[in-house]
């Protein structure tokens, strides 16, 4: 039989008595290409090693050789489920070492999406996390509701998953009209629809059974090892980066951070159905109070100009043509934005040369650093419980790998 | 009877209930996906046939277009060995089981059943329970991790929920006070046993579930932990034997089910003489359609158990309740 590919760490002197199990990269419940390597006494999981890097896509090395309005088109397949979060945290560095005021609007907008993009994403963790553990029905049920998320994404920025919306200084495009009543419609039949799920699961005896008490993680060791997110929150800290840290205009919003102390794959699951609510709330709020004026900086040589000042004005053209042909010089620094996506803290690191093009540009990627505690909550515990914890962690491979 | 007329009754009965069975599995397959695809909001099948009607045979000429797959390290003769075991094994169980009552035809009295035994609900148990091996041996000769996990698994478990489902009959058994299974529908001329046996019908028919490997105990196949558990390596005809194993498996303990606790074909009579044939059957039909229906519903509605879940719940739970039915129902029996 040809021999198991070893996993650095994996001895096969010490564990002979045990089976080794290569779980992934092609296994349904690996959630992409994950690969674990199991060491497995009956169905116990004595040891347990994450092998990563099946989904390296090379963008931190490319964005060195893209103009810094072409990154954004990058930021979206990192983390495929929450493109307008990575896109948002790009825009807000950039923005940061160039010292760029984004009007009121824009701001809100940004916020708007980004929280109907959470809501995208923990549909698609909640409906696969669901379907890992046996409940095929609730998968589906999500898929339903994200559909009508991505018709919105299409809708405004013209693409269902990579859109790409935010730009640096404001948003790619006007939104468009009909955009608040769409997003409107789709609020309020919402909340009904987390109740469906919440009926399926929350008082479920079996689902209970499943993740209450299972891969348990205590707030020490949560801050240990890097978990942020919605994966720390369930373990009792209450850090979300929107109250802590406010970034555009998050403070001018009223929300709760949901928070559980039993740190258990239930709790998790608790947390983020509870954030869905209040993502609906802040996206409430936005919908209220969006303000009017412009959607993007008025800032010669750093954003494109509107299609009518093109027409009427010779330097607007000359901006226009020297944006897209040259991009926009940034001054030499670094910067480091953090903003909180669906998964965690996400990062931006980037350093500046005073070229138009980032001299190094790094993502401190959430699903990388909670999956770091994934040998933590599964060791000791049984196959089955494998499969409950990586959905109750909510990796995104790309964001894992980059 | 001369022996040439029963050889051909026995003929003519084998073959029309294999091809009836196999139509039967077929479209409780199709009627499951447009169950299951209706309560997920979706639409199932609908290309093949008026309404997906055909599908059932495009599914099944597929299968045999398929790759038949032997992985290089499985014991060739055990992987082709175990399909076999289940589907034969599965098939002979339902052999004994009647749907209906008797009737007479050219002066011959001819019964809905394949083979009448006195001690049918114990052939079925018997057989049903050898099933467990084409689980086990399917899973240890592919010799493949997740074949061997899931067959583990499923022989642990069907050994199990045997023993609870086997406990659970028990007490309709003293009620009739008959292993026959048409005594037993006899017995139930003036009251269903799912009335004084209710706890043993819930303990029968959860065990059922986990007799046949349906959610919420899918646990050998557990798409989401072990690919596809201890068929994982089978491919073609022979992955589509364990399919049409577990379908009649559900089949044949839905007709147990009837005939112990819903009454069998009981049920009301009217119409002509030759409605009065037949009615019974129909009976029996909309009843095994029932318990088929709520294995759908289950389906679309649970997740899974995890596998110390699923034997603490079978040996802490399900059989101490079995033996205190029993106990109960020999005290009431002894003091009437």
């Amino acid at each position: 039989m040809p021999e198991l590919t070893q996993a650095p760490g994996v001895d096969t002197e010490t564990t002979g008595r045990n089976l080794i199990l290569n779980m992934g990269p092609q296994h349904p419940s690996t959630h992409g290409v994950l690969r674990l390597i199991l060491e497995i006494d009956g169905e116990m999981v004595v040891r347990a090693l994450p092998d990563i890097g099946y989904l390296h896509t090379g963008i931190e090395k490319s964005a060195e050789s893209k103009f810094y309005q072409q990154v954004v088109t990058l930021t979206d397949r990192i983390d495929y489920l929450a493109p307008m979060t990575n896109n948002l945290c790009y825009v807000l560095a950039v923005e940061k070492l160039l010292g760029l005021e984004v009007p009121r609007r824009a701001r809100w907008v940004r916020v708007l999406l980004n929280e109907l993009t959470r809501l995208n994403s923990h549909l698609v963790w909640l409906g696969s996390h669901a379907l890992d553990i046996g409940a095929m029905t609730v998968f589906l049920y999500c898929f339903r509701e994200r559909e009508e998320l991505l018709k919105i994404f299409e809708y405004v920025s013209g693409q269902r998953m990579m859109t790409s919306y935010f730009r640096v200084g404001g948003l790619a495009l006007e939104p468009p009209l009909g955009m608040l009543e769409r997003i409107r419609k789709f609020l309020d039949a919402f909340p009904a629809k987390i109740d469906e799920y919440e009926n399926l699961l929350t008082a479920n005896a079996i689902w209970i059974g499943r993740t209450r008490g299972v891969g348990v993680i205590s707030a020490a060791d949560a801050v240990a090892l890097g978990l942020t997110g919605p994966c720390l929150r369930a373990s009792g800290m209450p850090l979300d980066l929107r109250k802590d840290n406010p970034y555009s205009s998050y403070d001018e919003f009223d929300f709760n951070i949901p928070v559980r102390t039993e740190g258990d794959v239930y709790a998790r699951y608790l947390v983020r159905v509870e954030e869905m609510r209040e993502s609906v709330k802040i996206a409430r709020q936005a919908l209220e109070g969006m303000p009017e004026g412009p959607w993007k900086a008025e800032v010669n040589g750093v954003v494109l100009p509107d299609r009518d000042r093109m027409k009427s004005e010779m330097e607007a053209l000359i901006y226009h043509f020297k944006i897209v042909t040259e991009g926009f010089r940034v001054p030499p620094g670094e910067v480091f934005q953090a903003i909180e996506s669906p998964r965690g803290i996400m990062g931006y690191y980037i350093v500046a040369d005073g070229t138009a093009k980032p001299y190094r540009c790094h993502m401190r990627a959430a699903s990388f650093a909670n999956l770091q505690a994934l040998p933590r909550m599964i060791e000791g515990r049984l196959i089955a419980d494998v499969v409950a914890v990586i959905g109750s962690i909510d990796i995104i491979l790309g964001d894992v790998d980059r | 009877m001369p022996l040439g007329i029963f050889f051909l009754i026995s003929l003519v009965k084998v073959v029309l209930t294999l091809a009836v069975l196999l139509t039967l599995v077929a479209y409780v397959q199709l009627a499951e996906r447009r169950i299951v695809a209706r309560i997920q909001r979706r639409v199932g099948p609908t290309r093949v046939g008026p309404s997906g009607f055909l599908q059932p045979a495009a599914d099944t000429f597929k299968f045999i277009l398929k790759e038949d797959i032997t992985p290089t390290e499985a014991h060739p003769f055990l992987y082709v060995l175990a399909p076999v075991i289940s589907v034969v094994l599965a098939l002979t169980a339902l052999s004994v089981v009647p749907i209906g009552g008797t009737f007479h035809l050219f002066g011959y009295p001819i019964q809905f059943q394949v083979t009448d035994i006195n001690v049918g609900l114990l052939f079925v148990l018997g057989v049903t329970s050898l099933g467990v091996y084409g689980i086990v041996l399917a899973g240890w000769s592919s010799n493949s991790k997740y074949s061997f996990l899931g067959s583990l698994r499923g022989g642990s478990q069907m050994v199990s929920y045997e023993l609870a489902l086997g406990l659970a009959l028990i007490g309709p058994i003293m009620l009739a006070g008959s292993l026959d299974l048409r005594q037993i529908v006899n017995a139930q001329n003036h009251i269903w046993y799912i009335v004084p046996e209710f706890v043993a019908f819930c303990i029968y028919l959860t065990a059922a579930f986990a007799e046949t490997n349906r959610i919420p105990f899918d646990l050998p196949e557990a798409e989401g932990e072990l690919g596809a558990g201890y068929h994982t390596e089978y491919s073609s005809m022979k992955f589509a034997m364990f399919f049409l194993a577990e379908y009649v498996n559900m089949i044949t303990v839905s007709c147990i089910a009837t005939i112990v606790f819903l009454g069998g074909w009981h049920g009301p009579m009217f119409g002509p003489a030759l409605l009065r044939v037949f009615l019974p059957v129909i009976w029996f039909a909309l009843k095994v359609a029932f318990f088929l229906f709520l294995y759908i519903w289950v389906r679309g509605t649970l997740p899974r158990f995890r596998y110390d879940q699923l034997m603490g719940f079978g040996w802490k739970f399900l059989v101490p309740l079995a033996l205190a039915n029993i106990v109960v129902t020999g005290a009431v029996l002894s003091f009437h």
